[in-house]
């Protein structure tokens, strides 16, 4: 590592060797179309959807637009009803006020819910490396922390993973008989799982929105370990980006209904914990002490670039990637970062910068599926195409691009230059041109003729026929055209 | 008679004349006046996609003083009529004189069934075709311009045309321009998942309305051997 620069994300790599990999191949095609079809059908149930998807990206705005004075607000809020607010500039920082935490209790032991907050700034290893040992209690996190995987998900992380995959790590890992039906393996992971929470000494989760009229935690899950971790252990951190901050409590119930239907399908999440402050003195449970860790970590980049603001609504649902033909091809590891998908490669160049992920951007068709999921309105391939212009402004997109883009603005300069390219174009492709078809063309052009045809020019072209069709005053005497 | 200028499209120009000829009969048909305005080039939009945003601007600029006039412009191209109506006024933000020029345009700027369907207000132009048909919805028109109704009303006026429903019919051809080429081997997977529906629907002919895409499918057609072929909404609506 001499150069100091992590390496460039390798997209186009990444995915073809993705494609090759036949059990993940065969576990998206199963995971994908499901988790589309289900987001769709509980969207479609709302007969509002459209005036609610509206709302959301309005509050999200206002909330943007206010960010300074809304975090203030939550901060006083938060500790008024007893917990303390740190401030964490980047993922380092976030790491140590964590561990220093964690340490000052004397931790040995730390149970986590599901946080993509905390993957991104890379907790785990930071807390590990202190001497406390971390245990993830969400099901897919969990198996995935076993495997020493990334979740390739924002909220399915094992969605790579087949069943047959997680029995043989529960074997391996677990010392249990290989359990074939996931409800077995469930029950093993519980089993597990029960004793940690038991004698964690904290517990460590993310935020899905902080309201900061009243200083409150909305924390959303489907197997209650979330609300296990945030009241059993004694202490509670939690750790969240600047932007799950919402101005009132009844924004709230806007999202709530918007994020279970997007991400799973569901018309309510299972569990919804609403935490304002620690336990207070006579009641009997909760964690003596709350901490939340508000995050920055690249988003105030993101925040002060008008055409990339939009990116902040963003509450996490994965409904873009389950929407994304490249991420239901690739998986979410492929794109070599945290974030995967649509807002991944968005995220992604925010937060590790262009540079190392030039590349994500153009990782799409530009089609817009994931645009239309997203229920915050944020518009996906927009940003995609700003970020692809940063690229190539900051000289990241290849010599040969550039060139070709030159050689194309030049060509398109004038008719006069484009008739001519189009007769020379059609001496050239003589060479190529085999029964009225391209089937091979040299590098790099190549990659379109690796999967499909090339059509010729046309021996006339329209601009010329139309011309003979003027003169001729009709389309018989002006001759056929292809 | 109404005027109407045509935006034939860099790609129907010079690869595909015929789509180009076919969108002249189609409106004539429909009882307008075509005029090509001979400036015209490109949109950009490759340029733009690829992130090069000065020389999709040159030939932006180029495209907004070929189309000057009044006139409604109609392309056979959803993805080359939401270039000009949606991100033009993006290319041009900072220059409000251009901004206000790439607005007008913007505001008189069609696909084809747009124009016919929404503006026109014709779904029947008398075309006789005895043949099974499957409609692929190219992204940029389905989802950045609206369109869905209005091809799928145009065809279902077509005498002797049988329209079969297309699975998948609104997840992307895998073509997305020079993404075909930097990502082949994704846009290779995402093609042979939609010539596979193409194929298990039945139909003897797809028809889009979007060049680029029908390249796309017809090439992955052609190198699969299949007896299917594509053909432009234009192609359909002008056989008599």
């Amino acid at each position: 590592m001499s150069s100091g620069l992590p390496p460039r994300i390798d997209m186009v790599g990444n995915s073809e060797r993705a494609l090759a990999d036949d059990t993940l191949q065969a576990q998206l095609r199963v995971a994908m179309p499901g988790s589309r079809a289900s987001r769709s059908a509980a969207a479609t149930e709302v007969p509002e959807w459209e005036e609610l998807r509206s709302a959301a990206a309005r509050i999200k705005d206002r909330a943007l637009a206010h960010l300074d004075d809304y975090l203030v607000q939550l901060e006083s809020r938060f500790t008024a009803a007893g917990g303390v607010v740190h401030w964490a500039q980047d993922a380092s920082e976030a790491r140590s006020i964590v561990a220093a935490i964690a340490r000052e209790q004397g931790a040995r032991l730390a149970v986590k819910g599901k946080s993509m907050t905390t993957e991104e700034i890379d907790l785990n290893p930071a807390l590990e490396a202190a001497g406390i040992r971390v245990v993830e209690t969400d099901l897919g996190e969990y198996v995935a922390q076993l495997a020493g995987e990334r979740p390739s998900h924002l909220i399915a992380p094992i969605v790579h993973k087949p069943a047959s995959a997680v029995a043989d790590l529960f074997t391996e890992k677990l010392g249990v008989p290989r359990y074939e039906r996931p409800e077995d393996l469930a029950r093993a992971a519980r089993t597990v799982l029960r004793s940690e929470f038991l004698s964690a000494d904290i517990g460590i989760t993310g935020a899905n929105f902080a309201i900061a009229e009243t200083g409150t935690l909305v924390i959303v899950e489907n197997e209650g370990n979330i609300r296990l971790a945030t009241s059993i252990p004694r202490t509670h951190v939690a750790v969240m980006g600047i932007e799950k901050v919402i101005p009132t409590l009844a924004d709230a119930s806007v999202f709530l209904r918007l994020l279970a239907r997007s991400g799973t399908g569901q018309r309510a999440s299972v569990y919804v914990s609403m935490i304002t402050g620690p336990r207070r003195g006579d009641e009997h449970d909760g964690p003596r002490e709350l901490h939340l860790v508000v995050v920055d970590n690249g988003r105030t980049r993101l925040l002060a670039d008008p055409a990339l603001r939009e990116a902040l609504r963003c509450i996490r649902c994965g409904a873009c990637q389950n929407a994304c033909p490249v991420y239901g091809l690739s998986g979410g590891h492929a794109y070599d970062a945290v974030y995967a998908g649509p807002i991944g490669s968005v995220l992604t160049p925010a937060m590790e910068g262009l540079p190392r992920a030039a590349e994500l951007p153009f990782a799409s068709t530009l089609c817009g599926a994931c645009a239309d999921a997203c229920p915050v309105k944020i518009d996906l391939p927009g940003m995609l195409l700003e970020l692809r212009a940063g690229a190539a402004r900051e000289g990241l997109t290849k010599p040969l691009d550039r060139l070709f883009a030159r050689a194309w603005a030049a060509v398109m300069g004038s008719p006069a230059r484009l008739t001519a390219a189009g007769r020379v174009g059609r001496l050239l492709q003589r060479l190529v041109v085999r029964q009225g078809r391209i089937e091979r063309l040299p590098y790099p052009a190549s990659g379109w003729t690796a999967h499909r045809s090339a059509p010729p020019l046309a021996p006339v072209s329209f601009r010329e026929w139309w011309q003979r069709r003027v003169r001729a005053g009709s389309d018989r005497s002006a001759g056929g055209v292809r | 008679m109404s005027e109407v200028d045509l935006f034939v499209t860099c790609l129907a120009d010079q690869l595909y004349p015929g789509i180009g000829a076919a969108t002249a009969r189609v409106l004539e048909g429909a009882g307008c006046a075509v005029a090509f305005p001979a400036g015209q080039t490109c949109c950009g939009q490759v340029a733009f996609n690829g992130g090069y945003r000065d020389e999709a601007r040159a030939m932006a600029r180029r495209f907004l003083d070929a189309f000057e006039g009044n006139s409604p412009v109609v392309a056979p191209s959803g993805s080359c009529a939401e270039m000009v109506r949606r991100w033009y006024p993006v290319l041009f933000r900072d220059d409000p004189l251009l901004l206000a020029r790439a607005r007008s345009l913007a505001a008189r700027t069609f696909e084809l069934s747009e124009f016919l369907v929404r503006v026109l207000r014709k779904t029947d132009l008398g075309a006789v075709f005895d043949c099974t048909a499957t409609y692929h919805s190219s992204c940029r028109g389905l989802r950045g311009l609206g369109l869905l109704e209005e091809p799928l009303e145009l065809l279902r006026s077509v005498r002797g045309l049988r329209l079969v429903e297309l699975r998948g019919y609104d997840e992307c051809c895998g073509f997305g321009g020079l993404f075909s080429v930097k990502f082949s081997a994704l846009s290779g997977a995402m093609l042979a998942s939609k010539l596979d529906a193409i194929e298990s629907s039945g139909a003897e002919i797809v028809v889009g309305t979007d060049a680029s895409c029908l390249m796309h499918i017809a090439g992955g057609l052609a190198r699969r051997g299949s007896k299917v072929r594509t053909m432009h909404l234009a192609e359909v609506l002008s056989r008599e």
